[in-house]
């Protein structure tokens, strides 16, 4: 178990370097002088080169990375080009909207997809089983800003329930924070619970077949007993899967979806300093994501051997 | 006013302890909970509506921070100019010059001494007095070796500000200008205080009606009345610039009444639904926004006048209007605004004409047309614009690649380093006709003539004099056919229809909330 968890935690870090390396000269081969695009088309020529000096622009590539590079590792992300203002602190702010979004949005795919797998598995080859199975379909295949323009036209233009969008910040109000943040989460929600729905459906078809499923029913369960007491914790293995990948997507999903409903968040910070070309503030924020994703692979992985012991035994070998 | 705002407020925070009593009550007994949550969604969202003294308005960009004298984002100016800071003049919603921090001036025989007069009794929103002193120093931050205001240009025409009482002020100039008084009035050149000049961009401290409150990062700026405004009283007590991007949100958020206005609606295609709608005021106007096919002036085959005069005669400015900007717009045929009092219409120097423009590519040794490349920067107008122009262009043999680019690489490539053979953008600056004075600004039109004409212009202050000359500049542009000039950009608001005194016309980026009130 100890092996396990070590080459996990060597694998991470040489990822993380790996990341920030690609990150940094990436986004430094992009076309663009970021001085002159705050100052714009009208500026002299002087000015733009006292902010180039000012923002340490005119160092040799390597030494600037290396700066960035250990600045990182003492967390330290610099300052933003264009706010002028710690990029750790501009990204915890946004952090508080854009993590509960997705954990919201995770849950709710959970709480719609598992049940649903469940059923449609239980109803194979049955209608029910059809009609559930054409909503995942039609659910994966829905673009989420584009449901979330139905939600919004719904629920805040015709109802007025909720506001079309915004965020209330938690230390205003904790109710007012969430009811923001239900409408996004569950226009990110929908096409990561008709994957789950899937999966969850066709993991539970496959342990159906197992041999402890027929020894359960023998025993004289009937067969949703057995579904329920020996198949769902079977059938959760790929469905922890699949959420530690989906959830990279979760992320690249807030982008979108934090713009349709104008949450302040890591999606629409990046959106903003990209088009503005701050360079510190996106690779800082590019970082935290990575390491967001990379960390939630990690624990996906070591819960593996938590729900499977037999990878646990392996792991011992 | 202000109690029914005061009143609101309370009420809503009584009614959220109040649901969250409801909430632990029922949060056991399931059954109710569907009824509870129902309940609480329809109560919480029927007090947030009708705050009479209060705005909030969209904008589409986000300001990078709150200086207008440290950085050309014009969201920044859109936020705080004529708002949180004010400058010795002021332009007004028709361009005009107005006195501001200065009450007034006088300006001597030979155009080079101005002494401004500053108003009286006012204070930073910090608290600290405002006198000459104030005007001194913010003008010698901006023209100072580490500046790094964004049109540093505006300063460079002076040789010394001196400060005669707390209350007078001389500005010496190195030549005389006619458009000193405006430039002063522009966002660039607002008056700052030391105590607070370092701070700005994220607590900007002004003399304006208006004064900072409060900045949540991606979501909203909020300003309030400043009491201790030396001036007109305003009616707005608050006001709150929210940030969508997304135009389908836009289209939303005002019919949902989230927005009291959008200044600069980003959905022209769905403007339809609000002019239809009684509730809402479409407000048309326009902006300082030349849009222009610009041309590279130094490169084959562009550098033949009458390629350029080819592709004048292709173009079909009313169809580019109706597809790219769906018919808001107003055609051009010079790089000049069509409200300013010195605009001429030069529209009709190149009218559409395919076999004349067919002659001119035929005569200057194409007669079968050439291809060329065509930068469109991220703009809807330019993209859309963009497509439309390659197919007008197609009927006299000019074949287009576009080539989308964005805004940061735009700059790079085709401003700074002009590799570029045609690019679609909208000139922003107000009375920017000088810049075909500079050969080395990415048109590349290097002509002594015309310098001589923009020398000219830039030191006569008589008014009939400029007008002449800004007319013959104009002819000049046109007959050239630099750039082909397309159309002048709209300003497109949507208002609650109960909402008057907002500009119309954007002669300056801004949006003065001094004279916005609601109708009773």
């Amino acid at each position: 178990m100890l092996g396990v968890i070590l080459s996990r935690l060597i694998a991470f870090a040489a990822t993380l370097f790996v990341a920030s390396l690609a990150i940094f000269l990436l986004l430094d081969i992009l076309p663009g002088d970021p001085a002159r695009f705050i100052l714009g088309i009208s500026a002299t020529e002087q000015s733009v080169a006292v902010l180039r000096e000012q923002m340490g622009l005119n160092l040799p590539l390597w030494e600037r990375f290396f700066n960035w590079f250990f600045a990182l590792i003492k967390g330290d992300l610099g300052i933003s080009l264009t706010q002028d203002l710690p990029v750790t602190s501009l990204i915890f702010e946004r952090i508080l909207v854009s993590f509960p979004l997705a954990i919201f949005a995770m849950i709710i795919a959970i709480i719609i997809g598992v049940p649903i797998g469940i059923i449609a598995a239980q109803n194979r080859g049955k209608k029910s089983d059809s009609f559930l199975m054409l909503l995942a379909q039609i659910g994966i295949a829905i673009p989420n800003f584009w449901f979330g323009m139905l939600l919004v036209l719904l629920f805040a233009v015709t109802l007025g329930w909720f506001s079309t969008g915004g965020f209330i910040s938690w230390e205003q109000s904790i109710f007012g924070a969430i009811k923001s943040l239900v409408l996004p989460s569950i226009a990110l929600a929908l096409p990561h619970a008709a994957i789950v729905a899937r999966i969850m459906r066709t993991a539970l078809v496959d342990v159906a077949k197992a041999d402890y499923i027929r020894t359960a029913r023998a025993k004289g369960l009937t067969n949703s007993q057995a579904i329920w007491r020996h198949g769902v914790r079977n059938a959760l293995l790929p469905i922890l899967t699949i959420l530690g990948l989906q959830f990279s997507f979760l992320i690249a999903g807030t982008i979108i979806i934090e713009n349709v409903f104008y949450l302040p968040g890591l999606g629409k910070l990046i959106f903003t300093a990209i088009s503005e070309r701050d360079l510190v503030l996106v690779r800082g924020a590019l970082i935290v994501l990575v390491f967001a994703v990379i960390t939630i692979m990690l624990i996906v992985d070591l819960l593996y051997q938590i729900i499977d012991p037999r990878l646990r035994s392996r792991g011992q070998i | 006013m202000t109690p029914i705002i005061k009143k609101m407020d309370y009420k809503g925070l009584n009614l959220f302890h109040w649901e969250q009593n409801m909430f632990k009550n029922y949060i056991s007994k399931s059954k109710k909970l569907a009824f509870a949550i129902l309940s609480i969604l329809i109560l919480s969202t029927s007090y947030s509506y009708a705050q009479t003294s209060e705005i909030k308005l969209g904008m589409v960009l986000e300001p990078p921070h709150l200086d207008p004298s440290a950085g050309a984002a014009a969201a920044i100016d859109e936020v705080v100019y004529a708002n949180i800071f004010e400058g010795l003049t002021r332009i007004d919603a028709n361009g005009g010059v107005q006195p501001s921090l200065a009450t007034s001036w006088e300006i001597s025989p030979d155009n080079l001494t101005y002494i401004f007069h500053l108003k009286k009794g006012v204070k930073f929103h910090d608290g600290t007095r405002f006198g000459a002193d104030d005007v001194v120093f913010s003008f010698e931050r901006a023209m100072g070796d580490d500046s790094v205001n964004a049109q540093k240009a505006i300063f460079e025409i002076i040789e010394e500000v001196q400060e005669l009482d707390p209350s007078t002020i001389a500005i010496l100039l190195k030549r005389p200008s006619g458009e000193f008084l405006f430039n002063i009035g522009r966002g660039d050149a607002v008056i700052v205080a030391p105590e607070s000049a370092d701070d700005n961009k994220t607590n900007p401290i002004g003399t304006g009606p208006y004064k900072f409150i409060s900045w949540n990062k991606g979501a909203k700026i909020v300003l309030e009345a400043n009491e201790n405004y030396v001036g007109e009283k305003v009616s707005i007590d608050k006001a709150t610039f929210v940030f969508i991007s997304d135009p389908n949100t836009a289209i939303a958020a005002m019919l949902a009444g989230d927005l009291d206005g959008f200044p600069m609606f980003p959905a022209p295609e769905a403007l339809e639904v609000f002019t239809k709608d009684d509730r809402f005021n479409v407000l048309v106007g326009t902006t300082e926004g030349e849009t222009i096919l610009a041309t590279n002036n130094k490169r084959a085959p562009f550098n033949d006048i009458r390629v350029r005069q080819a592709m004048a005669h292709a173009i079909d400015r009313n169809e580019i209007i109706d597809g790219a900007v769906f018919g808001y717009g107003t055609p051009i045929g010079s790089h000049f605004a069509p409200h300013h009092p010195y605009f001429i219409d030069k529209v009709d120097t190149y009218p559409l004409d395919l076999e004349k423009a067919e002659t001119l590519l035929a005569e200057a040794g194409y007669p079968n047309g050439f291809k060329a490349t065509l930068k469109l920067p991220p703009a809807p107008y330019a993209r859309r614009s963009g497509q439309i122009i390659a197919s007008q262009f197609r009927e006299i043999g000019i074949e287009l690649e576009l080539i989308n680019v964005e805004w940061a690489q735009w700059i790079d490539e085709t401003f700074t380093k002009k590799d570029y053979d045609l690019t679609i953008v909208s000139h922003v600056e107000p009375f920017d006709i000088g810049i075909y004075a500079n050969p080395d600004y990415y048109f590349q039109f290097d002509n002594e003539d015309f310098r001589a004409v923009m020398e000219q212009l830039g030191q006569t202050t008589d008014e009939g004099a400029r007008r002449a000359l800004a007319i013959y500049a104009q002819d000049f542009l046109a007959r050239h056919a630099v750039n082909t000039y397309l159309f002048q950009l709209a300003k497109v608001g949507v208002w609650r229809a109960d909402i008057e005194g907002m500009w119309a016309n954007a002669p300056i980026e801004g949006n003065d909330l001094s004279t916005i009130r609601f109708i009773n």
